[in-house]
């Protein structure tokens, strides 16, 4: 291989070929684009948590200067539109399915969140259509809300769908019940612990847009979105919504600003837009603002749950019993089932060689904004609980911490865990001793006595966290209730000129595919990497792919484009061989050259490209002109990234301020293409955890049900200063369920650091539990109630 | 935002007879208030007054004991103007540490005195400093101009000219930030000068920024730390919200003003 096309290669750190664009302003978001004759869309929001609609008069707003037209849940419902779904059915206990509330996609005669879509006003200018949607006359009838998520299930709490008693949508399990509690009779020790996941406001850079469109002369209807998977939307806006046949029907997501999940799911307001074009007949554009976005972007995480923990004399883990309560929000959101039972119940193994677990799950509706996958999606939840019990079980029995999870990890590979995963390889240990050696945990007790000299109070925490990505077999997520297979697809055009299309399922938001898929095409083809485009998000140009979210991209997404790679290479070297006149099994491949083995005839990757197509006397029975392979490629298992974090705090007690001093990460992502992307994604990764743990919180009033932190005046969003620099390591298990042995990075950092920091907050502070996000005022609290409890002791 | 006339005057003479004129006026200063309280629609001005073309407005002066500041000059002219640094330190870190560099070089002194929002930094080194604010129609003591929050002594069609500083003996502010907002959630502002010694605290009073006296007191009698550490300010009629509680206002109070006056010292 020659030494620039290397430099490019497999595990270089290449500079991302998309950020050019990105930071000159030259990116193509939706709201860069401009239709012909576009107008604007502007949705009236419910100001009501929860209000029967007795009327509403759109009268005054039809009038109103540059209005094209106003639509309302009436129309809607009139046209047999359908409303948005929930992709993944979950079963109850006792057999049944979930309870789904309708969602449609303008409210009909009754609002269930603030923000909750009234009517959607169409003008010759955002101006215009804003101010006429104050014209619109809604008659409301305010009802009591259903808002804490602890008192939802109470009889007396009002009802957010009448399908739905006591609010209650599914009452999952998962596990060995009996099991479990013979595990918890012959235990020596049960430690306990009730946790809070807070809600979090997703927050991509970009808020979400749309411009849909529809053309007369073909009957074809366009959609411009901020999507991460732009297939999934045509078909759920086709076969379930009834916008138009998915052949009538193009959505293209172009450059997208960040999505983290909130993009993967189908709305409200891009679902109208499209449909509405129609009516109008002229293209309408939807632009968010950041208000919207707090409002409607379905929101992550908010589970209250009780943890047991099972523990022989040795510190041996017997078992691991659990009850949630998941938000769910108003409505069932794209995969909002899913994420708090099978991407959350199927992780409280964690890394631990656990006997049995049983874990029960209430998924229930509240008068707030639908919940769904947030980056990490279940597996953050579920981390938080494991590493925060299994560090209060380490106080409690006082064995150290690091000595405890050694005691208990799993070890041997395959692993079957008690809630269905198959754990493919790991090594635990290794990333422990790797993060402990990196923090210097050996030194802690010194730094956390000069730190007291100080008057400070220092803290240490772990987190050894396990995750399930790559997701995943279509057969496995389609017995578990997936209306999907996960499978993903990739098709290689090798042009005449010898450069190279690759389109891909997969959908890029921020992940860098434009690199990293590149690196792997060039490398493989021995082409230098510019000679490379990576095409994705338009209907029109890829085949059906299922998009990105839960670090799949490498694991799938990659592993489909090996695929068609590999078919490539085939149909090259027959070419070749008939070029040459040798036989197949003769022809080298190598560093973008065909040579014939043992003699000096070889032909340059250009001149077979061309050759491919000029065809000239191919034996038309054995060689097609052209060289274009597809693939579709379906996991056989999930990925499982693993690693160990570690956290030290110092805490001023004046003012209850927690400054992270060192954070260690150690993490096993198998293969890594692009070191450099990998770690941009681990450092904002923890950056999310760190939020979620110090920082982010989305509340809503409990009587009201009005979002109180609608804004960046009261939703702390982590900045620059709040972050420390991260100790990053790695170690490497290849994953032997895929061709590259990939295993993803995109969700590690949010799903591992959480329970790390509290973990190191609560150590800092000798108490058991503290709420995130532990803002300094919480901390200053906790240490108001302890004080008098430290001096009586 | 909703329609209103815009009006941009070069001289003071013509704003005042603009604000005579209109119905419902606003004027804008830096805009860091007004504009996105416009653009959310949460203000239907009939006019808008935009005095940042006021050249006489915008200057710094330093003259005798004092510091002379126009009403339209940027937070960040402040932070680094040499006359303030070298007299009043301490007026320049505050003005150096409000909102970010692009608040700092949009926002005037003017307008957030005028606007006095209970968690703005300026309004603590106002009173902090025994300033005297001049407006056109005649001059205010800072201890008169702070009436309540969002509320000032300033009267229909009157515009704040420019606000005196006197140069302390010692000075220092202490600003504790809400974790979303960065707005002051308790900043204090202590100094000793000619006036005597003052204590004054933004962000934490629910009718706006206030003086302590008993910090005061003590700390006319001994400029410590110590002479504040135990001095309690009541939680009742300190703010209360989803960011802390009045118990933890109040107790933060006392914990800016010891580090306030260690900065000074």
């Amino acid at each position: 291989m020659s030494g620039a096309i290397a430099a490019e290669g497999i595990g270089q750190p290449v500079r991302r070929k998309e950020d050019f664009r990105f930071i000159t302003g030259n990116g193509h978001y939706t709201d860069d684009i401009a239709r012909a004759r576009q107008t604007y869309a502007y949705f009236l929001r419910s100001p009501h948590a929860h209000a029967r609609i007795k009327s509403i008069d759109t009268s005054a707003a039809e009038a109103a200067p540059g209005v094209v037209a106003v639509f309302t849940g009436k129309h809607v419902a009139d046209d047999g539109l359908g409303g948005l779904i929930c992709g993944w059915t979950v079963t109850s206990k006792d057999g049944t399915p979930m309870k789904a509330g309708a969602h449609p996609v303008l409210a009909f005669d009754t609002v269930r969140y603030v923000g909750d879509h009234v009517a959607m006003v169409v003008a010759e200018t955002l101006a215009d259509a804003r101010a006429a949607a104050e014209l619109i006359d809604v008659d409301y009838e305010a009802l009591p809300a259903a808002v804490a998520l602890s008192t939802c299930q109470d009889e007396k709490t009002a009802q957010v769908h009448t399908e739905a008693p006591r609010n209650t949508c599914f009452e999952w399990e998962l596990g060995n019940k009996a099991e479990t509690e013979a595990a918890f009779a012959k235990a020596d020790r049960v430690v306990k612990l009730d946790l809070t996941n807070n809600r979090l406001i997703p927050n991509a850079m970009e808020p979400r847009a749309a411009i849909g469109e529809y053309d007369k002369g073909s009957g074809i209807y366009t959609l411009h979105t901020t999507s991460q998977n732009p297939h999934v939307a045509r078909l759920v806006l086709s076969a379930f919504v009834g916008v138009a046949p998915e052949h009538k029907l193009r959505v293209v997501a172009p450059d997208v600003g960040g999505g983290f999940g909130s993009k993967i799911f189908i709305y409200a307001e891009e679902t109208a837009c499209v449909w509405a074009a129609a009516k109008v007949g002229r293209p309408i554009k939807w632009t968010g603002d950041r208000s919207e976005a707090f409002l409607s972007d379905a929101h992550g995480r908010d589970h209250l749950s009780h943890a047991e923990l099972a523990l022989d004399k040795d510190g041996k883990f017997l078992g691991l019993r659990v009850k949630t309560i998941a938000n769910l929000g108003a409505y069932l959101s794209t995969f909002s089932a899913s994420v708090p039972t099978y991407l959350y119940g199927t992780l409280l193994s964690g890394q631990y060689d656990f006997p049995a677990i049983y874990v029960e799950v209430d998924g229930v509706y509240t008068h707030t904004a639908p919940v769904d996958a947030y980056r990490g999606a279940g597996r953050p939840e579920a981390t938080y609980l494991v590493e925060r019990i299994v560090e209060t079980a380490a106080r409690e029995t006082g064995i150290d911490p690091a000595e405890l999870r050694r005691r208990n990890f799993v070890r041997t590979f395959p692993h079957q865990t008690p809630v269905i995963m198959n754990y493919d390889a790991g090594d635990y240990e290794a990333s422990l001793d790797a993060a402990l050696e990196a923090i210097d945990y050996k030194g802690f007790a010194a730094r956390k006595s000069e730190a007291a000299s100080r008057g400070k109070l220092r803290g240490i925490g772990f987190s050894s966290y396990i995750e399930a990505c790559g997701l995943a077999p279509s057969a496995a997520v389609g017995s578990l209730g997936a209306g999907v297979g996960l499978w993903e697809s990739a098709e290689v055009r090798v042009n005449p000129t010898g450069n190279i299309e690759v389109l891909t399922g997969s959908h890029s938001h921020g992940q860098g595919h434009e690199t990293t898929f590149a690196q792997l095409v060039a490398s493989r083809l021995g082409v230098p990497l510019d000679s490379v485009e990576i095409v994705h998000g338009d209907t029109d140009k890829v085949q059906f792919g299922m998009g990105t979210y839960g670090s799949r991209s490498g694991a799938v997404g990659m592993s489909a484009i090996v695929r068609a790679l590999d078919k490539i290479e085939t149909k090259a070297k027959k070419i070749a061989a008939h070029l040459m006149e040798a036989a197949v099994e003769d022809i080298v491949f190598e560093n973008g050259t065909f040579t014939v083995q043992g003699t000096d005839k070889s032909l340059a990757w250009a001149e077979l490209s061309l050759a491919a197509y000029t065809a000239h006397g191919f034996p038309s029975a054995d060689i097609e002109p052209g060289l274009k392979e597809g693939a579709f490629y379906d996991p056989t298992n999930f990925t499982f990234p693993a690693g160990c974090h570690i956290c030290e705090v110092e805490i001023d007690p004046d003012t209850g301020i927690t400054r992270i001093v060192k954070f260690v990460a150690v993490d096993d992502f198998g293969t890594v293409i692009n070191p450099m992307i990998v770690e941009g994604q681990v450092h904002g990764g923890i950056a999310q955890g760190i939020g979620q743990a110090l920082l982010e919180h989305g509340v809503y009033d409990p009587d009201s049900g009005q979002l109180v932190t609608g804004s960046y005046m009261d939703y702390c969003m982590p900045r620059a200063d709040d972050l420390p620099s991260f100790t990053l390591g790695f170690t490497k298990t290849v994953c032997p369920s895929n061709p590259l042995g990939m295993k993803g990075c995109g969700e590690a950092g949010a799903i591992a650091s959480p329970p790390a920091i509290i973990n190191a907050v609560t150590d800092a502070l000798g108490i058991r539990d503290i709420e995130m996000p532990a803002t300094p005022a919480r901390v200053w609290e906790a240490l108001q109630s302890a004080a008098p409890r430290a001096a009586a002791e | 935002m909703y329609q209103f006339n815009y009006e941009r005057p070069k001289t003071l003479a013509d704003a005042e007879a603009l604000l005579g004129k209109a119905d419902d006026p606003k004027i804008l200063a830096g805009g860091q208030t007004l504009i996105p309280t416009l653009k959310q629609r949460l203000a239907m001005p009939s006019d808008v007054i935009d005095i940042g073309g006021i050249k006489e407005l915008d200057f710094i002066r330093a003259e005798g004991d004092a510091v002379m500041i126009g009403a339209a000059t940027r937070h960040a002219t402040v932070a680094t103007s040499p006359d303030v640094r070298k007299h009043n330190p301490a007026l320049a870190d505050l003005a150096g540490w409000i909102g970010d560099p692009a608040v700092r070089h949009m926002g005037t002194l003017g307008g957030s005195i005028a606007n006095n929002d209970p968690a703005a930094d300026y309004p603590a080194a106002c009173l902090g400093l025994d300033a005297k604010i001049h407006t056109t129609k005649r001059l205010i003591e800072a201890d008169e101009f702070f009436t309540g929050m969002f509320e000032t002594a300033l009267q229909d069609g009157e515009i704040i000219k420019e606000v005196t500083f006197p140069h302390p003996e010692k000075a220092a502010y202490m600003k504790f930030r809400n974790p979303a907002s960065r707005y002051a959630m308790v900043g204090v502002f202590v100094s000793k000068g000619p006036w005597g010694v003052r204590v004054a605290v933004t962000g934490a009073g629910q009718n706006g920024v206030f003086r302590v006296a008993e910090m005061e007191e003590a700390l006319a009698k001994s400029w410590s730390p110590d002479a504040v550490a135990n001095i309690k300010v009541p939680a009742k009629g300190i703010n209360s919200d989803l960011h802390g509680s009045a118990e933890y206002r109040a107790h933060l109070v006392t914990v800016m003003a010891k580090r306030a006056v260690a900065a000074a010292s």
